[in-house]
């Protein structure tokens, strides 16, 4: 077991470093602006005295190593300073937003989660059939499409030709939980989309390769029937895949949202990231980014970290 | 029951029996399950669902017919070697390459093809079509048809740039990588890494709001962004090759870095990186065109596929599909690479067994 | 002892056999048209080269046919009185594990990792009902003891990565026993082991085939393995039967030319060289060597290589005989010693290596596949090193190629504008050689370049390199595991073990004791034709004193002995 733990550490050690790179990264590519950054914010009519005090709010008296540090100890204790645009505190502009955006990323992965690793699992097993043929031509379908193109197909037929759900996702404080899941069908549906397109074709690409073991054939050979060739012999040895798949989709999920929720006009992080960088309001565009690259960071590293945890060698070492 | 009603279904079964007859199995169950469909959503939906389902059938054959013709004609005027490979193409491809062929077609021939100026403004804003504009106006009066022909020069002109910096980078990168390994190699693993820790739209959302959305502004974003991906896979196809016995033989003939990328490497990598290319290509294309959707691509008034979705998105309140058409053109291209692609990759995989 | 057919009932009847396979878009025969019949009891070996289609008769015998593969419908293949090819797949799948069992060539790929061994030994019984879960594993016990796995009663409590290669090979027939079927198929089950692991999982088999009676078919390319396992012996060539016999028979009176020519192959012997009147062309001083911060491959390695001379360099995977060789090309720099060439120091590093000092030493490979760069001609495959080294261009160029091709007894004008791909595998091979030879060494370093081969093919080249040898004057570092190439080509031995050198000297005081333990345990190993090899041997020395426990109770040091003492 102490094999598995260093190298567990050692990926979360590795996903840590990262994570501050990409944090200097999004801290220091603002400096890189060409000019003041206040002159810039505020465009060419500022005056002299409007430039000054933004430069003291943003405390750009202090050398640029001084203000990182400020920066990070703010961000880990999930404070990011000011909005330049709205004064508010960034974390009362995102923070509420964040937890839409999350329940909307969960709505959608808990529906396609379950329902794309099945169809996956089934278009394997049945591959080279037609079934196969045509699940592959349809994925590749959804996963061209851009997200707005489906989602506003799904506008048109669902709420303006039929007029079954809602077009706009708004949302309204007290509303029930079901009133809410009917709000977002339209926007969690899109994701579920693309997601269990792309998440389909890796699970059906996960599968064949491991059918092909020669372990797989030897079971065969010994008699075994094929559902528990599946269940006994393909599974256990599937989960490191498949863990890898979700958590790679799920990765997806979280930029993917970005387009939507703009498509539905819904009130989460990635609308409020998109109006940041119109109006080039550093701090919550940092504050965003930071949290989605985190989020991101955590995915890759429960992918990797399952991988690990499930593989029979390392769990059973010499 | 209608007419049409009665017909479609013996249609259906009529086809479904011919198939069942001539025992073509797939077929068959292809054309009978879509009967078994037709049944419930006739149900539900009636005669207008019905209607839908042989439109889309309708449409989905006169593909076929157009990339079955497309792929003849294409293997008549190629060489020998090249049509004998083509003959093993699926229709699928074949309908990628006639997409292909027709956006460069519309792309290289703009000026002429489109009946008006990009930004000539010839009608009130959302005036609908007549016959002077085939898809009517958009949000400023100015012909939908002719932006849509102009907006394949900017928006696929500007991803194929953007690809193709960011593939010569990230190529070059990996087969020197891949060459030379050593702290060269791992130096520039560690960096690929860190990029793509980074979602790719954040990571452009990122650099457009400090840099301002200008077309080089968006070329070097993309290839920043992309380059490590091309990276990342022209490593691993290059480290199957450099382990080969021959890369071995080479350097100890003395050979130098360049010889063996240029003689030794790059001729046994070219199948995979030619389909990554079409790969990244689709990735590239999505992200900016959805960049300009959300108004941070290309800047009006030059045509762009993603902005013109943005641009008239209201309509689709009142029902109209104008919105769609350059949304539905993104994903046509897209899907017509892919399918290409996706032929390239089981090709080579084929070999492999 | 001869088996008798007319005793027993016919077990296996295989009538017109044709297996297609799927390539290019068409349906192609892989197998066309076998007939076999194996009585109750019979052991047949399945014998031919690379592509004669052995193993997928194997799977046919089973009723089953490898994803891209196909039994054609007039093919009739009968079990026990059971049509297999008429049988529907439930049927087919209630023999296999039963009354058929299977032993695949690599048993480490072969058991499912997530598992324990006994739990998929015990899934065939559980499964078919034939015993209790302890009952079954008790018996999975009783096998692994009668296969004498060490540790019997504790062995198969562990995952296959914990095992080693040998004893999973045992252990997976020892499941393929589990049901005690009336069949099983061995399908090269020791090709990928090391001579000394080979012998114990031989003998292994052939115990546990005698005490059942189970009839099997083994399938395998070589030869003397064969002779040591089968009652009778059918040889195959591209699908087809070449003929059919009893060993004792097929060894001494095969009637086929195929046959025949299969048989002689280990004729070739070089005289022996030696090194009077020549000068020292490479010396391997002390060297040790590891790959970053590994542990040590080369501990202490020291020999000399005299030129026009070929220096057998003979161990087992793993024993650091490759290693050896890129200490000497300089792709791995030693950590200790140095490498003379000619009296004079070369540089460690290949790099370092000066155009001169590069042509001298130049290097054959095992695979010829991944030799040649299958994307590039032949001619420039032949000609760049003509080209690099002696500046040669045009017309002279040219010619040299043309004039390598004939030494390697290729027709110039054929192979001029070919690739790799469109060539068989010796021809590959020949190219290879052709490449070395166009830098004008002195030295070539020749990896294994044999084994990957038929035999037939595999003498050809042996013959060739001779040849060129006593024309070009050329020293050969020939590094094998094969102790019978060793006989036919070398002047000199070095025999290395965990990578120490533990024997060295002239071929023919090698063969002659007294030896070094383990270069008596080498040479003991290696199976011989003649059919009463492995009695005679398990009878003489004792199955303690073979196979994996007996190498690792060998020492490099220890003071060479005579056979007898044992």
């Amino acid at each position: 077991m102490g094999d598995i733990l260093g190298l567990v550490a050692k990926r979360l050690g590795l996903g840590l470093v990262i994570l501050l790179v990409i944090s200097v990264i999004i801290f220091f590519m603002v400096e890189l602006l060409p000019g003041d950054i206040a002159e810039a914010v505020l465009g060419q009519g500022a005056t002299e005295e409007n430039v000054r005090n933004l430069r003291e709010q943003m405390g750009l008296n202090d050398p640029a190593l001084v203000r990182y540090f400020d920066w990070l100890k703010g961000a880990v204790m999930l404070d990011f300073g000011r909005s330049i645009v709205t004064q508010e505190t960034v974390m009362s502009v995102i923070g509420e937003r964040f937890r839409n955006t999350l329940f909307l990323a969960t709505y959608a992965a808990v529906i396609a989660v379950p329902f794309a690793i099945t169809l996956g699992v089934v278009v394997a097993l049945l591959r080279n059939s037609i079934f196969d043929r045509v699940a592959n031509v349809l994925t590749l379908t959804s996963i061209s499409s851009p997200e707005f193109f489906l989602g506003y197909i799904l506008i048109l037929f669902f709420s303006v030709k039929w007029g079954m759900f809602p077009a706009i996702a708004s949302l309204s404080d007290g509303m029930s939980f079901w009133e809410l899941l009917e709000r977002t069908f339209l926007p969690a549906l899109t994701l579920v989309l693309v997601v269990t397109a792309h998440m389909m074709r890796m699970t059906r690409a996960a599968i064949i390769n491991l059918l092909a073991s020669p372990y797989i054939e030897m079971a065969r050979l010994k008699g075994v029937p094929p559902w528990r060739v599946i269940v006994r012999h393909a599974l256990p040895n599937a989960w490191a895949p498949i863990i890898n798949v979700i958590a790679l989709n799920l990765a997806y999920l979280i930029t993917g949202v970005v387009l939507v929720e703009v498509v539905f006009v819904y009130p989460g992080i990635g609308q409020a990231l998109v109006d940041a960088v119109s109006k080039r309001d550093f701090p919550v565009v940092q504050a965003c980014c930071l949290i989605f690259a985190a989020t991101f960071i955590l995915l890759n590293l429960a992918a990797d970290v399952g991988a690990i945890l499930t593989n029979p060698r390392l769990r059973h070492p010499k | 029951m209608s007419i049409f009603v009665i017909a479609y279904y013996s249609l259906l079964l009529i086809a479904s029996c011919l198939a069942a007859f001539y025992n073509q199995r797939s077929a068959f169950l292809l054309v009978f399950s879509l009967t078994l469909v037709s049944f419930i959503v006739g149900i539900i939906g009636g005669a207008d669902a019905l209607k839908f389902i042989a439109a889309i059938a309708a449409a989905i054959a006169l593909a076929a017919m157009v990339s079955y013709a497309f792929r003849e004609f294409v293997i008549i005027i190629v060489s020998n070697e090249m049509a004998k490979e083509l003959r093993t193409a699926p229709l699928t491809a074949a309908f990628g390459m006639f997409v292909i062929f027709t956006y460069a077609i519309a792309g290289i021939f703009a000026p002429w093809i489109a009946p008006f100026g990009e930004a000539e403004v010839i009608a009130s804003a959302f005036a609908p079509a007549d016959e002077n504009m085939l898809l009517g106006a958009d949000q400023l009066g100015r012909d939908m048809f002719s932006r849509l022909i102009y907006g394949t020069r900017n928006s696929v002109g500007l991803a194929l740039t953007a690809t193709l910096l960011a593939f010569f980078v990230g190529a070059f990168l990996g087969l020197l990588a891949a060459t030379k390994g050593g702290f060269l190699d791992n130096f520039l693993g560690r960096v690929a890494d860190v990029i793509m820790s980074i979602p790719s739209l954040i990571f452009a959302l990122l650099m457009l709001s400090i840099f301002g959305p200008s077309m080089p502004v968006i070329i070097i974003a993309v290839s920043i962004i992309y380059a490590p991906r091309v990276f990342r896979l022209t490593r691993a196809v290059a480290g199957d090759v450099v382990v080969m016995d021959y890369i071995e033989a080479a350097k100890l003939r003395g050979e130098g870095t360049w010889y063996l990328i240029r003689r030794e490497i790059l001729p046994n990598s070219t199948a995979p990186l030619v389909a990554e290319f079409g790969l990244e290509f689709c990735f590239v294309f999505l992200l900016v065109a959805g960049l300009s959707f959300l108004g941070l691509g290309i800047q009006p008034p030059t045509a762009d596929w993603g902005s013109m979705v943005r641009e008239n998105a209201t309509l689709i309140s009142f029902g109209e599909i104008t919105p769609l058409i350059p949304a539905a053109a993104i994903a046509l291209l897209t899907v017509g690479v892919n399918f290409v692609v996706d032929w390239m990759l089981h090709r080579s995989s084929g070999l492999k067994e | 002892m001869p088996y008798d057919k007319t005793k027993k009932d016919v077990l296996l009847k295989i009538r017109n056999l044709k297996i297609q396979g799927y390539s290019d878009e068409s349906w192609v025969d892989i197998i066309k048209g076998v007939d076999l019949t194996l009585h109750r009891g019979e052991v047949m070996g399945l014998i031919g080269e690379s592509g004669a289609g052995k193993s997928t008769i194997g799977a046919a015998a089973m009723g089953y046919a490898r994803d891209g593969t196909r039994i054609s419908e007039d093919s009739s293949i009968e079990f026990d009185g059971m049509e297999l090819t008429t049988a529907t797949e439930g049927e087919r799948r209630a023999l296999r594990g039963n009354r058929i069992a299977y032993v695949a060539q690599s048993a480490a790929a072969s058991f499912n990792p997530a598992h324990k061994i006994i739990d998929q030994h015990t899934e065939g019984p559980l499964q078919y009902r034939l015993k209790k879960r302890m009952e079954a594993q008790e018996d999975a016990i009783d096998l692994y003891n009668r296969l004498r796995l060490p540790n019997p009663d504790e062995i198969g409590f562990r995952y296959p990565h914990q095992v080693s290669g040998g004893q999973l090979q045992r252990a997976m027939t020892a499941m393929a026993m589990s049901c005690r079927p009336d069949l099983i198929i061995f399908d090269e089950p020791t090709t990928a082991l090391d001579v000394t692991t080979q012998i114990e999982v031989l003998a292994a088999i052939r115990d546990i085939v005698d005490q059942f009676d189970t009839a099997a078919l083994y399938i395998t390319h070589d030869l003397a393995v064969v002779a040591q396992m089968a009652d009778t012996i059918k040889v195959l060539l591209k699908g087809e039967e070449v003929e059919e016999g009893s060993t004792a028979e097929m060894m001494s009176n095969p009637k086929e030319e195929y046959t025949k020519s299969l048989w002689a192959v280990r004729s070739f012997k070089s005289p022996q060289r030696s090194r009077e009147g020549r000068d020292c062309l490479i010396s391997v001083k002390n060297v040790d060597a590891a790959y970053s911060a590994g542990p040590k491959i080369l501990d202490d390695i020291s020999f000399d290589i005299y030129e026009g001379m070929t220096v057998a360099v003979v161990g087992e995977s793993g024993s650091g005989k490759s290693t050896a060789a890129r200490v000497i090309t300089g792709l791995l720099p030693p950590q200790k010693g140095e490498v003379l060439f000619k009296g004079e120091p070369f540089p460690a590093d290949y790099r370092n290596r000066n155009k001169e000092q590069l042509r001298q030493c130049q290097m054959i490979y095992q695979m010829a596949d991944t030799a040649l760069n299958p994307k590039v001609k032949i001619s420039e495959i032949i000609g760049r090193p003509a080209r690099f080294y002696s500046g040669l261009k045009g017309a002279a160029l040219k010619a040299r190629v043309d004039e390598l091709l004939d030494l390697i007894e290729l027709e110039p004008s054929q192979y001029y504008n070919r690739y790799p791909p469109e060539l068989s595998g010796g021809q590959k091979q020949r190219i290879g050689i052709a490449r070395a030879l166009a830098a004008e060494p002195s030295f070539i370093v020749c990896d294994e370049v044999t084994s990957a081969l038929d035999q037939l093919v595999a003498e050809g080249i042996l013959r060739l390199l001779d040849r060129l040898q006593d024309e070009l004057n050329l020293a050969y570092m020939f590094i094998t595991h094969d102790l019978a190439t060793v006989r036919s080509i070398a002047d000199e031995v070095v025999v290395m073990q965990n990578g120490k050198v533990v024997e060295q000297g002239p071929k023919d005081e090698m063969f002659k004791p007294p030896h070094h333990p383990y270069t008596d345990l080498l040479l003991s190993s290696v199976p011989e034709m003649d059919p009463d090899w492995l009695t005679t041997l398990l009878e003489e020395r004792g199955l303690e004193n073979l196979g994996e426990s007996a190498s690792k109770q060998i020492d490099p040091e220890d003071d060479k002995i005579m056979p007898s003492d044992a």
